[in-house]
Formats: structure tokens, C-alpha cells, sequence
């Protein structure tokens, strides 16, 4: 056997057609998922006299403008103000003979969602889409990485890309979580620990006996934030957790295809003794439900914690940081956490919108009455469907949340779900910076479960307290 | 895409960390194509005057800026590279601070504005110099790979030699690519006879 390799070196030179001098490296693509907010490039791609290279390895779906409500009409798409941008994408999918999950397809979703649903994530493979949160995909052993719009052009013309290769980092995270944590507040105790910058120009692989523990869903959350942490992607070598999960997915290998695949898949994980350029531990038992206080991912504290006071900051830069935080969030420092009052709860998101989400978020809320306007997204229409036949609608629409379509939502409300200006939100999403959920928009970044009891409270809580006595 | 040789243009200081692509340019102007233009909504948030004071792109002094100069992690978040067009419409042609985010870097390579990465302390000097002396001149040169700031002191950057070569030449990278077209067919052959469940 030669030199133990990383799960990353093992793609990356599956995937390297050329390697320039410089260290630029020609990177073949095996996935490239599109979005809606990408639609015009296929159009202008076409007006240079350039073909999409591999309509076969190309999967479009609208999410980011998709409207959440009054889909079932005959014309949903009549009242939005970003029409064009999903008929570009739909007759660009088509003429060019992609796959496409329409609008009105059951299949449609968070294009992070619906990958993995899909089947279409795989492991081994190297996955682009234009969109930071692609990091997602890596929960399967996929090297997948965000790209920007000119990149989203190379890759139609190419089916390649040039890409520095990035250094390797290591988070291991073993022990177990104590009840009521959940994967979301993993990631965010991790941003918390390494700063919105501490993953700068790493791949991370997320390793540990916690990890392994992790079904799909919850290992998704986890690489989805791998951004948040500055990282370029996040992954986690492929088990039997992870075959289990693809096998039968309408995209996934059958037959004979499956057992080649699956061969080749158990070659992939890192192997003993591979050299990471970071390494990093987190006790998974010592991590509490996360919340954030501020306007940067980082800025994350258990719920049990007070609002930070930048007078015991030192740094002058990131005390001045924090003094525009904590007046754009309106909030005074030394208030307890658990003391602040929100006037909104939105459960959704590629990071948190999946069925087990909403499984955990509905048990929260089962039988409590909800005392802030709440809505909940669901990531696909399969899991709306999932979670319908489930009865999980009946939970959620009972205690006086909305019960909306899928898409993106007011993730980053593009679509026009947003948040007023001045409102407080807990959100299960993965970004509060300024202005992310609207003008204005105070965003307190949770689990599923938390959002579910901020909502039920009318502020944010400690759902630990909830679950006592009851589930 | 336009090249970019030297550029001797009035530098605007934005002393602030994290500058987000979200603060660049808010989500819901995303929506806009590439051709409408987007100098309109470049900081727009920013611009309605949050701290009672005036933006400093607002600023008489600073209405023919064409650097920006920012402290770390400048155009972290989101990966819209609609951060750069907002910039580029906006007539800014470079951005000097300490570090930026990864796909902002790229991005910004690709459509033709420099990112230059400075040391904080050369950094730190630059914002201090260009604050007290509104509208002065910075210059870059990007063949020589040198800042230098209104004091006449020059800084070394470093940058990818094939990113230097495609922004000196103003070539697209989808024109470099298709350079390499018989070795992509020849690989994709081989990958997809290997891989055939792909
Ligand atoms: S849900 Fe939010 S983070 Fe995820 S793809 Fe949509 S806008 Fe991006």
C-alpha cells in the first residue's frame, strides 16, 4: 500500500486533468446543480455560441425566488415579481436537455435538499453549484464546493474548473450529545470555537465517533456550515450509514451499477494514519443548545450564556465589531439569552428543513400553541409530502404555524418571504449578517427544536426545559 | 474582460472587519441581470446613513474612488458574485486589506478587479494615511506586483501567476480551458468508462 490518503486527496487526484505549474488545477466535475438565480447564464452562454458540454451531469431546480404559497393555483407564478428568472431556468433546462425538477414537479426542492434526496450526490464525486452552501453535499464523501457565476459558465462550456487545491483540516468530534442537542448546535459550537474565519482556505473532514453516530440528515447540517466556519467545503468520509441511505434513490447506481459503486465507495473514507494540515478536536458532550447573539455566525453562545460585553473585549477592531452588532440586534449586553423576546420563528433552509427536522421541531411543538407568527418550509416537496402523510402538518398548522411550499425562502427572502425591519427571528437557517432576512432583520440562528420552542415561549429558551417531563 | 495593467486612482478607507457580501450588495437586488448594472445597489444598506454619518463612497472627496482599501476578511459570506459586479459597476477596480473570503478572492480575479492582500499593520497605515488626507492617490502595479500608498511607501503583493497572466491580458478563463480541450475529452473518456454509474 503506498501513503495513507484523505477522503479529499483521494478525489481530488480521481478528478485533476491537468495541474499547472502554479499549482492551478484542472478539476473534471461530475455533478453541477443550477439554480434558479442562475438561469440567465444558460441564456447568455448560448447567445456566445457556446453548448452546456454535459446536459447529462446538469440538474436544474428553482428554490431561491420559488413562492411558498398559492402554488396549487393554475398560474403560481402570476403574482411573483421574479417570474422570469424560473421560466429562464425551466426553458434553459429544457432546450439544453438537463434534468430539471420544474416548479410543479413533487420533486422540487432546495437544490442542497433535493441532491441527496435525489440520489444525485454521490460519493467519490466532485459536485459544484453556484451557491456557497454546496459545502452540504460533502456529508456524503462528495468533494463539493460553492462556485460563483462565471464559474457556473466554465463548468456549462467545460464541465471543468480551475481550483487551487485547498489545504486539509480535521475536526474530530467524538463522545455523544446530551438530550435536546442536535447537529446544528455541533456546527455552531464549532464556528463559535474556530471563528467565521478559522476554516480559511481548509477542506474540513468531520471524523469522530459522534460523526459516525450521525444519520444523513443530521451529518448534512453539519457539512452545510462548513461555509460559516470559512471553510471551502466540508466532508465526511462515506460508511455504511451513508450506502444505506442512497440505496434505492431514484439516481442513485442499481443492479450491477450498484455493487461496482459501492466497491469503489468503500476504497474512499481516509485512511489511517492519512496527514491532515490541521487538526482539531470538540467534546460532543460538552456542547449545549447554541444560539447567536450577533450579526456573524461566530458570534454563538449556549443558551444558558448572557449577551457578551465588548468592554471585556481587548481587541479594538473586534470590539468595534461588536458594538455595531449588539446595536443592529438591539440588544444590551449581560441580558440573559434566554430572556429575549422574538416576534418570529422561521424553520427551513438547506441547513434545517429536511424530514427529520421537522420530526424533531413538531414533537417540540405537539399539543403547545405557538405566540409569534411562525412559518415552517419544508426542504422538498417530498418532505412535505413525507411529513403530511405523517401527520406533521396537522401538529404544526394546529399550534398556529404557516405550513408553506418549498423553496428557500426567508432563508435569504428572495422571494419575499422577509422579516420587517426591527423584527427579532429565530431561524433555522445558517446566516444572521445584517440585513440577511430583510432590511433590518434581527436573526438569531437555532436548531429546529430550538425554533420550535422560541415559538411556543415567544422567546428564546432552552428546550431542555420543554423536554423534561414531557418527551 | 477588461485588463488590468496599473491603476493610479483616489483610495477610499472602509475601516471596518468582516465587510459581508450581504453589505456589498443586499439579497433582494440579486435578482437583477448582469446588463441592467448594479453600481445602485453597491452597499446600499449601508448607504441610507446607519450611524447618522455619510458613506464614504458618498463623500465628495471620494466620488472618483476607484480602490477600496478594508480591513480582514473583506466579502466573506455568501458566494454572489454579484459582490464583485456591485463593486465593478460602482467603479472600484481594487480592493486592498488584510485577507478577504476565499470565493470573493476568486470571484473578483475572474471579472477583472484585483483583490490585493496587504499585511494589517501596512493596512492599518493605509486606512490611517487615507483618512486623514482625503481623495489621495494609490497606486498599483499589478505586472510589478507593487501598492504603493500616498506616502510613496511601496508594498509587494502576491498573486497567482495564471490569474496575473489573465487579468494583464484581460482573457477569460473559459478561453484558457478550451485550450486544453483534447486533454478534457481523453480524460472524460477514461472517467466515465471507470465510473460507469455515474
Ligand atoms: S436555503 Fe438559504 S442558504 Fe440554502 S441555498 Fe437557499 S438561500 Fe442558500
Amino acid at each position: 500500500m503506498g501513503t495513507p490518503r484523505t477522503l479529499f486527496d483521494k478525489i481530488w487526484s480521481a478528478h485533476a486533468i491537468v495541474e499547472r505549474e502554479d499549482g492551478s488545477t484542472l478539476l473534471h466535475v461530475d455533478r453541477h446543480l443550477i439554480h434558479d438565480v442562475a438561469g440567465v447564464i444558460i441564456g447568455e452562454l448560448a447567445e456566445r455560441g457556446l453548448p452546456v458540454r454535459r446536459p447529462d451531469r446538469t440538474f436544474a431546480v428553482p428554490d431561491h425566488y420559488a413562492p411558498t404559497t398559492g402554488r396549487a393555483g393554475p398560474d403560481p407564478l402570476s403574482a411573483s415579481p421574479h417570474a422570469g428568472h424560473i421560466r429562464a431556468l425551466e426553458a434553459g433546462a429544457r432546450e439544453t436537455g438537463m434534468t430539471l425538477f420544474a416548479l410543479d414537479d413533487i420533486r422540487q426542492g432546495i437544490v442542497h435538499v433535493i441532491g441527496p434526496e435525489q440520489g444525485i450526490t454521490q460519493p467519490g464525486t466532485v459536485l459544484v453549484c453556484g451557491d456557497s452552501h454546496t459545502a452540504t453535499h460533502g456529508a456524503l464523501g462528495a468533494l463539493a464546493f460553492g462556485i460563483g457565476a462565471s464559474e457556473i459558465a466554465h463548468v456549462l462550456a467545460t464541465q471543468a474548473l480551475w481550483q487551487k487545491k485547498p489545504r486539509t483540516m480535521r475536526v474530530t468530534i467524538d463522545g455523544a450529545l446530551a438530550p435536546g442537542v442536535q447537529s446544528k448546535d455541533v456546527i455552531l459550537a464549532l464556528i463559535g470555537k474556530i471563528g467565521a474565519a478559522g476554516g480559511t482556505g481548509h477542506v474540513i473532514e468531520y471524523a469522530g465517533s459522534l460523526i459516525r453516530s450521525l444519520s444523513v440528515e443530521a451529518r448534512l447540517t453539519i457539512c452545510n456550515m462548513s461555509i460559516e466556519a470559512g471553510a471551502r467545503a466540508g466532508m465526511i468520509s462515506p460508511d455504511e450509514t451513508t450506502f444505506a441511505y442512497l440505496e434505492g434513490r431514484p439516481f442513485a447506481p442499481k443492479g450491477e451499477h450498484w455493487e461496482a459503486a459501492l466497491a469503489h465507495w468503500r476504497r474512499l473514507p481516509t485512511d489511517e494514519g492519512a496527514r491532515f494540515d490541521r487538526e482539531l478536536t470538540l467534546d460532543a458532550s460538552s456542547i449545549a443548545p447554541m444560539v447567536t447573539w450577533g450579526t456573524s455566525p461566530e458570534a454563538a453562545l449556549p443558551i444558558t450564556g448572557r449577551v457578551p460585553d465588548p468592554a471585556e473585549v481587548a481587541d479594538r477592531e473586534r470590539r468595534t465589531d461588536m458594538v455595531h452588532a449588539l446595536e443592529y440586534m438591539g440588544l444590551t449586553p449581560g441580558t440573559r439569552l434566554d430572556a429575549i423576546a422574538i416576534d418570529r420563528v422561521f424553520i427551513g433552509s438547506c441547513t434545517n428543513s429536511r424530514i427529520e427536522d421537522l420530526r424533531a421541531a413538531a414533537r417540540v411543538v405537539d399539543g403547545r400553541r405557538s405566540v409569534v407568527p411562525a412559518m415552517v418550509v419544508p426542504g422538498s416537496g417530498l418532505v412535505k409530502a413525507q411529513a403530511e402523510a405523517e401527520g406533521l402538518d396537522r401538529i404544526f398548522r394546529d399550534a398556529g404555524f404557516e405550513w408553506r411550499d418549498a423553496g428557500c425562502s426567508m432563508c435569504v427572502g428572495m422571494n419575499g418571504d422577509l422579516v420587517a425591519s426591527g423584527e427579532r427571528c429565530a431561524s433555522t437557517s445558517n446566516r444572521n449578517f445584517v440585513g440577511r432576512q430583510g432590511r433590518g432583520a434581527r436573526t438569531h440562528l437555532v436548531s429546529p427544536t430550538m425554533a420550535a420552542a422560541a415559538a411556543v415561549t415567544g422567546r428564546l429558551t432552552d428546550v431542555r426545559r420543554l423536554l423534561q417531563g414531557g418527551a | 474582460m477588461e485588463p488590468f495593467r496599473t491603476l493610479s486612482a483616489v483610495a477610499a478607507p472602509l475601516p471596518s472587519a468582516n465587510v459581508d457580501t450581504d453589505q456589498i450588495i443586499p439579497a433582494r437586488f440579486l435578482w437583477k441581470a448582469r446588463r441592467d448594472g448594479f453600481a445602485d445597489t453597491l452597499f446600499s444598506d449601508l448607504r441610507s446613513g446607519r450611524d447618522g454619518g455619510t458613506f464614504v463612497l458618498d463623500r465628495p472627496e471620494f466620488a472618483h474612488a476607484r480602490i477600496l482599501v478594508a480591513e480582514r476578511n473583506f466579502g466573506c459570506g455568501s458566494s454572489r458574485e454579484h459582490a464583485v459586479w456591485a463593486l465593478w459597476d460602482g467603479g472600484i477596480r481594487a480592493v486592498v486589506a488584510p485577507s478577504f473570503g476565499d470565493i470573493f478572492y476568486n470571484n473578483a480575479l475572474k471579472n477583472g478587479l484585483l483583490p490585493v492582500v496587504l499585511p494589517p499593520e501596512r493596512v492599518a497605515a493605509l486606512l490611517e494615511i487615507l483618512s486623514a488626507r482625503p481623495g489621495s492617490i494609490v497606486t498599483i502595479d499589478l505586472a510589478a506586483q507593487t501598492v504603493t500608498g500616498p506616502d510613496g511607501h511601496a508594498d509587494r503583493f502576491e498573486i497567482d501567476p495564471l490569474r496575473k497572466e489573465c487579468l494583464l491580458e484581460g482573457l477569460d478563463d473559459i478561453d484558457l480551458t478550451l485550450r486544453y480541450r483534447d486533454r478534457m475529452e481523453a480524460f472524460e473518456r477514461e472517467h466515465d468508462r471507470r465510473h460507469p454509474w455515474l
